[in-house]
């Protein structure tokens, strides 16, 4: 595949390992201050994406996330090519990230509180929804419901990952199947929208979230922009599918400043679970099914 | 029906289409199904019902905002059973068409599939789906009423309804917006019928970056009616009359019915909770993947320093990065490759 852009990381004189161009205000920024600053614009506020494991480091207490069903790995079920095979995009992909897939799930502690989370890596294939994706997320749900800790799901993708076909679409079943058995047993699951959560993944769990938290100015829709544009001659509203879009129409309950959301996370929880982890499971696993 | 647990991703080469002579070759053999499930005279639900049921009584609404007539629904009855009917509608001429919105649903629509979900479980009547949809209507105003929203709580509600529900694709398999009525206990599929996580031309538009190479992205999607019964996403395949059911709608309709009916008998003896257990694990088997289990990592996730530090010079072109986004194309994949060559370098 001929490179499009070959000379970009290079043309810069300032040395990208240092200093990151902010997308939203045009500064750059020196890495060091980004990363103390959770990799949020100073100038502008604009909120980055985050690896999954800078993600994971940001929310949960040092030291208590354990991951779970790390071993899990895609393959290529439908033998997909493009202008490139699925699995040397798959291969291109985990050299890129270090994952195995765009999903992480473990469990860790929010201010001392337990809590099963599924963190989303839009590095990996733009975070797309595979059958490993949606099968870490329904484990997140199994794991959650099985020790009665509230789940979290942070997501950053652009949906169903085409190069499964339709065993990317089934995904959506699996998850919400999983997340009504959670729902039914009273365990509480929040879920946190990044930029961009869209497609099949807004169209699934992201959206069914007892409380529906969002990053600021996060890319949220269901169909693309360019689609809706495209395919249908409306002109797009201002503001179309970001965050405060969803919230002034009722799909999200609070868009949440990157340096606040942990600090959120553990005030809905005392509400939602206020006993922490693994009390009262009897009762909601009486009420299940 | 337990014999529906199929195995997995079971690699199907192209089965043998009904044109005899010359050699079939498998990119216009799909992509003649996706013009024949396109095809305006293709019988939908109404023209369906009209021959399968001996009533139907149709039900508007969602009881929150106003009625899609892209999906519609009620109660009928399909021999001995009496049944609660959602399906997809598009519409014969230009001008149903424009009332149907083409068969793509706004979430008023699927509101009224979880609407008419529930009612058939509160009074134990099954559920009979037909869908032929070439997605949820994309436009501003379904983002507005949170199309994305209705379409998950409509998967939702049929993953726990303690009724048996039979899905039918009949034409368009449009992604989520089919899926929204589709997740039945059992899916059957009429032979040209098609079913992809994108349409052809999106995902061509993405991939191969021009709606032009559809053919090539619904051979590569496999989204042919044979293909997902090898997959397992559909159980039974319903060969068509002639050259397709718009040449003979009654007897597609006659061939439809003797196998809803089949399933219909079949999970009516099932007890609810087995039903939705049953269910559950279908589903759940339609995921292809492997464990390696806990052991050793050969490639650790928490890696900081290389992968993260090359990882951020890219952040500064992140709004490119990515491949897809409901459909759009966010490019970038180039730049991916260049991680790669350069962590070898690094290496
Ligand atoms: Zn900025």
């Amino acid at each position: 595949m001929p490179l499009k852009f070959p000379f970009r990381a290079r043309r810069e004189s300032y040395p990208p390992d240092l200093w990151t161009q902010c997308p939203g205000c045009g500064q750059m920024l020196f890495n060091k201050h980004l990363d103390r600053d959770l990799r949020v614009c100073a100038a502008c506020g604009h909120h980055f994406r985050l690896t999954a494991t800078a993600r994971l480091a940001q929310l949960l207490d040092p030291g208590t996330f354990s991951e779970r069903d790390e071993g899990l790995i895609p393959v290529d079920p439908i033998s997909f090519v493009d202008s490139r095979a699925y699995a040397d995009r798959l291969e291109a992909a985990r050299t890129a990230t270090g994952l195995r897939d765009a999903a992480v799930w473990g469990f860790g502690s929010i201010e001392g509180r337990r809590v099963a989370i599924c963190v989303l890596d839009f590095g990996f294939m733009g975070g797309s929804m595979g059958s490993v994706v949606g099968e870490k997320v329904a484990r997140a749900a199994e794991g959650a419901l099985a020790e009665s800790l509230p789940l979290i799901i942070v997501s950053s993708s652009g949906g169903a990952r085409m190069q499964e076909g339709t065993l990317a679409l089934m995904q959506l079943v699996i998850t919400l199947g999983a997340l009504d058995r959670l729902r039914a047993a009273g365990v509480p699951f929040v879920s946190v929208m990044a930029d961009p959560t869209t497609g099949g993944v807004f169209a699934s769990f992201a959206s069914v979230g007892d409380v529906n938290l969002a990053e600021p100015n996060a890319l949220i829709g269901f169909a693309g922009a360019r689609v809706s544009a495209g395919t249908i001659a409306d002109e797009l509203p201002p503001g179309f599918q970001r965050s405060e879009f969803l919230l002034s129409h009722g799909f999200i309950d609070r868009i949440v400043h990157r340096s606040a959301l942990r600090a959120e996370l553990a005030r809905i929880l005392g509400y939602l679970a206020p006993a922490g982890g693994g009390s009262g499971s009897g009762t909601r696993e009486a009420s299940r099914g | 029906m337990v014999d529906r647990l199929l195995g997995l991703a079971k690699q199907a080469e192209h089965p043998p289409q009904a044109a005899p002579a010359a050699p079939p070759d498998p990119r216009a053999t799909v992509w003649a199904s996706v013009q024949l499930a396109r095809n305006p005279r293709r019988p939908h639900t109404l023209e369906l019902l009209a021959e399968l049921a001996s009533e139907f009584a149709e039900l508007h609404g969602d009881r929150l905002f106003g009625d899609d007539g892209a999906i519609v629904g009620g109660l009928a009855r399909i021999d001995r059973f009496r049944v609660v009917v959602v399906g997809h509608q598009k519409g014969s001429d230009t001008e149903e068409n424009i009332r149907r919105n083409f068969g793509m649903a706004k979430p008023e629509g699927f509101r009224k599939a979880i609407r008419l979900f529930e009612l058939a479980e509160r009074f134990g009547l099954p559920v009979v789906t037909f869908v032929d949809t070439p997605g949820a209507y994309p436009g501003a105003e379904a983002e507005e009423r949170g199309v994305a929203e209705a379409i998950a709580r409509s998967i939702g509600a049929m993953t726990r309804l303690r009724v048996p529900i039979v899905s039918v694709i009949t034409g368009e398999g449009g992604s989520g917006g089919a899926l929204a009525i589709a997740a039945g206990d059992v899916v059957i599929a009429l032979e040209n019928a098609v079913y992809s996580v994108i349409s052809p031309e999106g995902c061509a538009s993405i991939l191969w970056r021009t709606p032009e190479k559809a053919a090539d992205a619904a051979l590569a999607m496999r989204m042919s009616a044979r293909d997902q019964q090898a997959l397992g996403v559909v159980d039974v395949v319903v060969s068509e009359p002639g050259e397709g059911a718009h040449v003979d709608p009654a007897e597609t309709a006659r061939r439809l019915r003797a196998v809803i009916i089949e399933y219909l008998t079949t999970l009516a003896a099932t007890p609810p909770d087995e039903l939705v257990a049953l269910r559950a694990r279908r589903y759940r088997s339609l995921g292809a993947f492997q464990d390696l289990g806990p052991g050793p990592e050969p490639t650790p996730v928490e890696r900081p320093g290389l992968a993260d530090r090359l990882r951020r010079a890219f952040e500064a072109g992140s709004r490119t990065l990515g491949d897809t986004i409901g459909g759009r194309t966010v490019g970038g994949r180039d730049q991916r490759e260049d991680v790669g060559r350069l962590q070898e370098d690094d290496e």
